[in-house]
């Protein structure tokens, strides 16, 4: 168990390609960070920098204060769970759980002693003697969780161990996952692009785009306060509701209508000194369905002309589009996610006593005093409270 | 069911067909080595006379026995060689990037493209020279030579097929790369080598080209070229009988190693199976 501290850890390839720029994190003893991002933003490449299976180009990281930029994978004391499981498929369970034990010439007693306390862990005792063609995909998982484990290493790296199990599986190993971590409280770096799995997993989520570490912070940090578009669109699901609006009188003139800003937000684009062409992001939680509220607490009504509806049970989403206002198109260009060209898709998430159809108008509340507001140049927010 | 039964008879026919065109060169060879001399021409499928007279013979003397120790020497000393260099070249060849991997590949086809009788004459000189005429080194070169793109080509393919993550899952486990390669690739691999292995050694074993070319006395020839040279008991009588012996006593053991090894070996260790 052990702090990882990462200082300016970059990563460029020979041929040019910049896959880590400068990432700067200190990670607790015994804290579980999530690394996030779509494919291609550097995640895997710094785990692998960690577990040191990459090179380094620049900066240092340290494992437990000592600088191990130059050390081995053997000589760091880590122990990764890979996507593909990367099981030895010519050595049973007990042999695969084993290896790095018997690698450090440890006592034969001792690590049938170690293997055996993981496999109950882990409930495998049954399968120890088989190979792993013979298990299933979450006995496999389990068996790469379990040869991780066995050592008990400064640090767990984790590099999307759940995304090759179905989706009902996955869940239930997450939460096994969550409580092995917090049971065993070795420090540990998960790396997904699924940001359910971050926002549930993780002490800290770190979401990482081009190699660029975007924003750190508790999920509920960062699903409250996005630092930018692309955290604002990646993080949540369905994806936060952009639009592109003018900032006129202490209103926003959108698509969807004039939607006036309360005082707080007003003062902090004031303080941000916001530029007159805006971005305006809406949680689909954000809005409801006018009907259904009985004294719209401050806020706007429009209406919108509803395409699809969809129900999941706990809620009602309601799909439509709106028009853009023939102004810049920044949206797109600083990664948001969720856009289309000619009007943007928008969903809101409202209660299911709704009436709302399919082709049918609908009157939606906004709920203006969560509205996100970004500047378009640079997808940096301007409505940070406290500033 | 009826179809079915007709189908699987039309497929056994077929079958059978193949095999006896296969086997009848075999069979004829096999019958002849049999046959004492008087009835060797009698045209006949099956001996009159059976006899083992034709394989005491060929072990009487030491033309044949040193031979075979030629041959069994000079395509297990080829092989060992060329599969233990194929395997480290076929795994860079995998693994790897590194300036000029293409030329290398492409090097190595052109030898294998290469037909070998216009290199005979050439090497002939080059090993008169160097003293490697008649000698094994001076078989056993030229065998590794043109068996190693065969065995970088099918190992490299192997290597590829082992998912690079296990190596990497190794090292962190606290392998160095020699134990990740020593551990875990090379049981893994361990198949491809064993069927590289016998492609090699069928290649040397069989080759008469350079045995016949690069040889001049029994110090060095090898059975293909040896029989060649086989003369009857008498001068007055056709060694037929005397190479078709040999031809069974260098074939027949191998054909039995080869499918008994490759069942135990390569069925044990696939049962494991890459990738799961």
């Amino acid at each position: 168990m052990a702090e990882l501290v990462l200082d300016g850890l970059t990563k460029h390839y020979p041929d040019g390609a910049v896959a880590v720029r400068g990432v700067d994190l200190t990670i607790g003893d015994g804290e579980f960070v999530i690394l996030v991002g779509p494919s291609g933003c550097g995640k895997s490449t710094t785990l692998n920098m960690i577990a040191g299976l990459e090179d380094i180009t620049a900066g240092t990281l340290r494992i437990g204060g000592r600088v191990v930029n130059d050390l081995a994978p053997k000589d760091r004391d880590i122990a990764m769970v890979f996507q593909s499981y990367a099981l030895y498929p010519h050595m049973t369970v007990r042999q695969n759980m084993g290896f790095a034990l018997r690698l450090a010439r440890t006592d034969k007693a001792e690590i049938a002693r170690k293997v055996e306390e993981a496999a109950r862990i882990l409930d495998l005792t049954d399968h120890l003697e088989r190979r792993p063609a013979q298990l299933s995909g979450g006995q496999r998982q389990r068996v790469a969780m379990g040869r991780a484990i066995v050592r008990a290493p400064k640090a767990f790296l984790m590099d999307e161990p759940l995304s090759n199990l179905d989706a009902q599986l996955r869940v239930r190993m997450r939460t096994q996952i969550a409580r092995l971590q917090r049971r065993l409280g070795t420090t540990t770096v998960y790396v997904t692009h699924d940001q359910v799995e971050a926002m549930t997993l993780g002490d800290r989520v770190v979401v990482m785009r081009g190699g660029v570490v975007q924003q750190v912070g508790a999920p509920q940090e960062l699903y409250d306060h996005p630092v930018n578009l692309f955290v604002a669109g990646f993080i949540g699901s369905p994806a936060m509701n952009v639009l592109d609006a003018t900032l006129e009188n202490g209103a926003l003139r959108t698509a969807l209508g004039e939607l006036p800003l309360p005082d707080g937000l007003r003062q902090q684009l004031e303080r941000a000194d916001a530029p007159r062409r805006v971005v305006v992001g809406i949680r689909p939680e954000h809005f409801e369905d006018a009907a259904l509220l009985e004294h719209p607490r401050g806020g706007r009504t429009v209406t919108v002309g509803v395409e699809v509806v969809e129900s999941v049970g706990s809620d009602v989403f309601a799909h439509f589009t709106v028009g853009t206002v023939g102004t810049v198109g920044a949206v797109g260009t600083v990664g948001a996610v969720g856009t289309v060209e000619g009007g943007r898709e928008m969903v809101a998430r409202i209660g299911t006593a709704t009436r709302a159809a399919e082709g049918r108008p609908l009157e939606l509340w906004v709920d203006t005093g969560r509205l996100h507001v970004f500047d378009p140049s640079t997808g940096a927010t301007l409505t940070r409270p406290g500033r | 069911m009826n179809a079915n039964a007709r189908r699987s008879a039309g497929w056994t026919v077929v079958n059978l067909v193949v095999v006896l065109y296969a086997l009848f060169p075999v069979w004829w060879i096999a019958a002849l080595s049999f046959k004492d001399p008087s009835t060797l021409t009698d045209g006949d499928f099956v001996p009159r006379r059976w006899t083992l007279e034709n394989y005491r013979g060929i072990f009487r003397t030491s033309e044949f026995t040193r031979a075979l120790l030629n041959s069994v020497g000079i395509a297990v000393i080829a092989t060992t060689i060329a599969v233990a260099l194929g395997t480290m070249a076929a795994y860079a060849v995998a693994r790897l990037r590194f300036p000029g991997k293409r030329l290398l590949i492409g090097m190595s086809l052109l030898i294998a493209m290469f037909p070998p009788i216009s290199l005979v004459s050439p090497l002939f000189d080059i090993e008169r020279v160097l003293g490697l005429f008649d000698t094994w080194p001076g078989l056993i070169i030229p065998y590794m030579t043109f068996s190693l793109p065969l065995a970088i080509y099918t190992l490299s393919a192997f290597f590829r097929e082992i998912p690079w993550d296990l190596e990497k899952a190794a090292r962190v486990d606290g392998a160095t790369p020699w134990q990740a390669f020593r551990l875990v690739i090379a049981p893994l691999a361990a198949p491809g080598v064993f069927t590289t292995g016998i492609l090699v050694f069928i290649f040397c074993w069989n080759d008469f080209l350079f045995a016949i070319s690069l040889t001049s006395t029994r110090a060095a020839r090898t059975v293909p070229a040896a029989i060649a040279f086989f003369t009857g008991s008498s001068q007055f009588q056709q060694p037929t009988g005397s190479i078709a012996a040999a031809a069974m006593v260098i074939t027949v053991p191998i054909v039995v190693f080869v499918l008994l090894f490759q069942r135990r070996i390569v069925a044990g260790l696939t049962a494991g199976a890459v990738k799961g």
